[in-house]
C-alpha cells in the first residue's frame, strides 16, 4: 500500500522543521531552523481537565482537534516563514495517550502531503531530551543522565546519543510524579494543576516537620528498582496523615505537608537522579517535564548536583512542558544527522519504547 | 478538483472533479485510521494523476462517527487544508451514503443508519433527492439505542440503509454541488453526538478505613 515517491534532497545543514504534538493535553506547534527555536505555540486544554481533578482523554483529545488549525496558522506566523518553505514535517507518534496522538498524527500526515515534503514521526520522551539542543546554553554534551517528569511520566534515561542511542534506566511503577501533586493537592483541599498550588503552599513550610517516605529506596528494592520510582505509596502515606489529624478535630498545617510531601518528592527523584550519573560515571544531568517549574525541585537538583560534580542542565520553561518545538528538534537532529524520513504506515503507539527514537 | 477524506466508519479517500470520482481509496479496518489514512490520500492523488497542490478544496467527513478514529480524517482534512492555503468544506458523511444509494435509481425516503458502537446507532433520514441534485436530510443526524431507530419519520416510512463504509467520493460529488450552487456548508464541528464519558469525582477517596 505504500506508494513510493522519487528521492528528494533533503537540507541537512540547518532544516526548517514543523512539530506537530499532541499526546497529552497540549496542543504544540513548534518550528525549529537547525538548533534555532523561531515557534513554539502551546494550546493547552488544562482548564478543562480542572473540574474532573485530572486529565480526560477524550476532552483532551477534542481540544487537540480543536486547537490544530489555530495553532499551526499562530506557528507560522510567529515563524515568519511561509509553510511551503518548510523542509519536513514531524509528529509525536508515542508514548502518550493514543486517541490524543491520533490526531497529531492525522493531521502531520497530511500536512506534509499537502506541501510534498518528508515527515518524521519521533518519540515523546526524546523529544524532551531534544528539548535542550534549542537552549542557549550551547550544544548538549552526551552521554547525559535525562530526568523526565510531568503528569504523565517519569522516568530516567541515559542518552549517548540523541538521534541514536538513548536507554531507559528507570520510571515510575505507578503515578507519574506530577500526578502524586495533583492528588496530594486534592487531599489539601487544592485545584488542579496541584504542582503550582503545592509549591506556593509549600514555601511557607518545614519540609523536615513530616517524614514521608521515599518509595523504592528501601536495600531490598534497591536491587530490582534501582532507578525505578513510585509515587503510590506517597501518596497514600500524605493522604492517612491528613486524615487521621482531621478526624481528630486538628487543624492541618497545611504548608507543612505541603512543603515535606515536595521533599520526599524533589528527594527520591534527584537521590535516583545522581545515583544514576556517579553509576554510569555520566558528569551531567539534563532536566524536562513540565514538573520542572517546580522551585523545589530545580532548587534540590542545583545542590545535589554542584555536590557530586555533576553539571545540570534544565531548558527553559517553555520547553520543559509538552511542546511542539522539541518534537521539530529531534527530527532536525535526525535529518542533520543523515536520516530517512518515517513513511506514511506509522500510527500512534501509546506506549513507544524509549529506545525507538524515530518511529520508521 | 476536490479531495475527500472521511473516518467517520472506516478510513476513505477520493478525489473528485467536475462531478467525476477520479480515484476512491478506502479501507474498512474501524481501527487503523490513523496508520492508513496518508497512504490512501497519497494512492488518491496517484491514482488521479493529480499533485497536491492542484487540489482547491478539502472535504472532511464530520461525522456521526465513533469520537477516536472520527478525528483522525477531520484532523487530516484540516490540515491538509491549512497546508495547500485552500478551503475545507465540512460535510455530514451520512449524506455521501445517501447520495450513492440515490445514485442507484431509487429515489424513496431512506434512513441511513452506521454503528454508533455501545450498541447505538446513528442515524439520518433523507426524503430523496432535491431540484439540485443533493440528497434531502430532513432528519438528523441522530443517535439512538440498537433496534430504537424510528421506523417512522415526519409520516413518512423510510427504507432502512444499513452502512459499515461511507463512501468519500460520492460525499465529494454532494461538496461539489452544494459548492457550485452556493450552499451553505456545516458547520465546522465534530458530530461525536455523544459528550465525553467522565464521571465527575466527588473529592478524594478515604485511605483510613
Ligand atoms: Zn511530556
Amino acid at each position: 500500500m505504500t506508494v513510493e515517491k522519487p528521492a528528494r534532497e533533503l537540507n541537512r545543514d540547518a532544516p526548517l522543521v514543523l512539530g506537530i504534538e499532541t499526546s497529552c493535553d497540549e496542543t504544540g506547534i513548534g518550528i525549529v531552523r537547525g538548533r534555532t527555536l523561531l515557534a513554539n505555540v502551546i494550546s493547552s486544554s488544562m482548564e478543562e481537565h480542572a473540574r474532573y481533578g485530572g486529565v480526560v482523554p477524550e476532552v483532551a483529545a477534542r481540544a487537540h482537534l480543536e486547537a490544530m488549525a489555530p495553532a499551526l496558522r499562530q506557528a507560522v506566523a510567529e515563524a515568519g516563514i511561509q509553510l511551503s518553505d518548510i523542509d519536513a514535517v514531524a509528529v509525536t507518534s508515542g508514548p502518550g495517550l493514543a486517541g490524543a496522538l491520533m490526531v497529531g498524527v492525522g493531521a502531520a500526515k497530511a500536512l506534509a502531503i499537502s506541501l510534498d515534503k518528508p515527515l518524521f514521526a519521533v518519540n515523546h520522551l526524546v523529544g524532551h531530551v531534544g528539548a535542550d539542543v534549542l537552549g542557549e546554553e550551547g550544544p548538549l554534551e552526551y552521554p547525559t543522565i535525562a530526568l523526565l517528569v510531568s503528569g504523565g511520566h517519569t522516568s530516567l534515561l541515559l542518552v549517548r546519543d540523541l538521534v541514536s542511542d538513548v536507554e531507559l534506566l528507570g520510571e515510575t511503577i505507578d503515578d507519574a510524579a506530577g500526578e502524586a501533586f495533583d492528588k496530594v493537592a486534592r487531599v489539601l483541599g487544592m485545584p488542579y494543576p496541584g504542582g503550582p498550588h503545592i509549591d506556593r503552599l509549600a514555601a511557607s513550610g518545614d519540609p523536615k516537620a513530616i517524614r514521608f517516605p521515599r518509595g523504592l529506596s528501601q536495600p531490598k528494592d534497591m536491587a530490582a528498582h534501582r532507578y525505578d520510582f513510585s509515587f503510590s505509596g506517597l501518596k497514600t502515606s500524605v493522604a492517612r496523615w491528613v486524615e487521621i489529624r482531621r478526624d481528630a478535630g486538628e487543624e492541618i498545617p497545611l504548608a507543612d505537608v505541603a512543603a515535606s510531601f515536595r521533599e520526599a518528592v524533589a528527594d527520591i527523584l534527584l537521590t535516583k537522579a545522581i545515583a544514576a550519573c556517579r553509576d554510569h560515571d555520566v558528569p551531567r544531568l539534563l532536566l524536562g517535564g513540565g514538573v520542572v517549574a517546580n522551585a523545589r525541585i530545580r532548587e534540590l537538583a542545583a545542590l545535589k548536583c554542584s555536590e557530586a560534580g555533576v553539571t545540570l542542565r534544565v531548558p527553559p520553561l517553555a520547553l520543559c512542558t509538552d511542546n511542539g518545538a522539541m518534537i521539530a528538534a529531534v527530527a532536525s537532529e535526525l535529518i542533520m544527522a543523515g536520516a530517512a524520513p518515517s513513511g506514511m504506515n506509522f500510527g500512534a503507539d501509546s506506549t513507544l519504547p524509549v529506545t525507538t527514537i524515530q518511529v520508521t | 478538483m476536490i479531495l475527500a477524506i472521511d473516518t467517520s466508519a472506516g478510513t476513505s479517500v477520493a478525489v473528485v472533479d467536475d462531478g467525476r470520482i477520479l480515484a476512491e481509496h478506502s479501507v474498512a479496518d474501524t481501527m487503523r485510521h490513523a496508520e492508513v489514512v496518508g497512504s490512501l490520500i497519497l494512492e488518491c492523488l496517484a491514482s488521479a494523476g493529480i499533485a497536491a497542490a492542484e487540489v482547491t478544496a478539502v472535504v472532511a467527513g464530520m461525522g456521526p462517527g465513533p469520537f477516536t478514529g472520527l478525528r483522525v480524517g477531520i484532523a487530516a482534512a484540516e490540515a491538509f487544508s491549512v497546508g495547500a492555503g485552500i478551503p475545507l468544506l465540512p460535510m455530514v458523511s451520512h449524506d455521501g451514503i445517501a447520495a450513492a444509494h440515490f445514485e442507484t435509481g431509487t429515489q424513496s425516503a431512506i434512513t441511513v443508519v452506521t454503528d454508533a458502537r455501545r450498541r447505538e446507532l446513528y442515524w439520518s433520514t433523507y426524503s430523496g433527492l432535491n431540484a439540485n441534485g443533493l440528497p434531502e436530510r430532513v432528519s438528523g443526524p441522530n443517535l439512538a439505542k440498537a433496534g430504537e431507530v424510528p421506523t417512522v419519520v415526519l409520516g413518512i416510512s423510510p427504507l432502512l440503509v444499513n452502512a459499515t463504509e461511507v463512501p468519500a467520493g460520492a460525499l465529494a460529488v454532494v461538496a461539489e454541488r452544494l459548492l457550485s450552487t452556493g450552499h451553505a456548508f456545516e458547520r465546522y464541528e465534530a458530530l461525536y453526538l455523544r459528550s465525553p464519558d467522565i464521571t465527575l469525582s466527588n473529592g478524594p477517596k478515604r485511605v483510613v478505613q
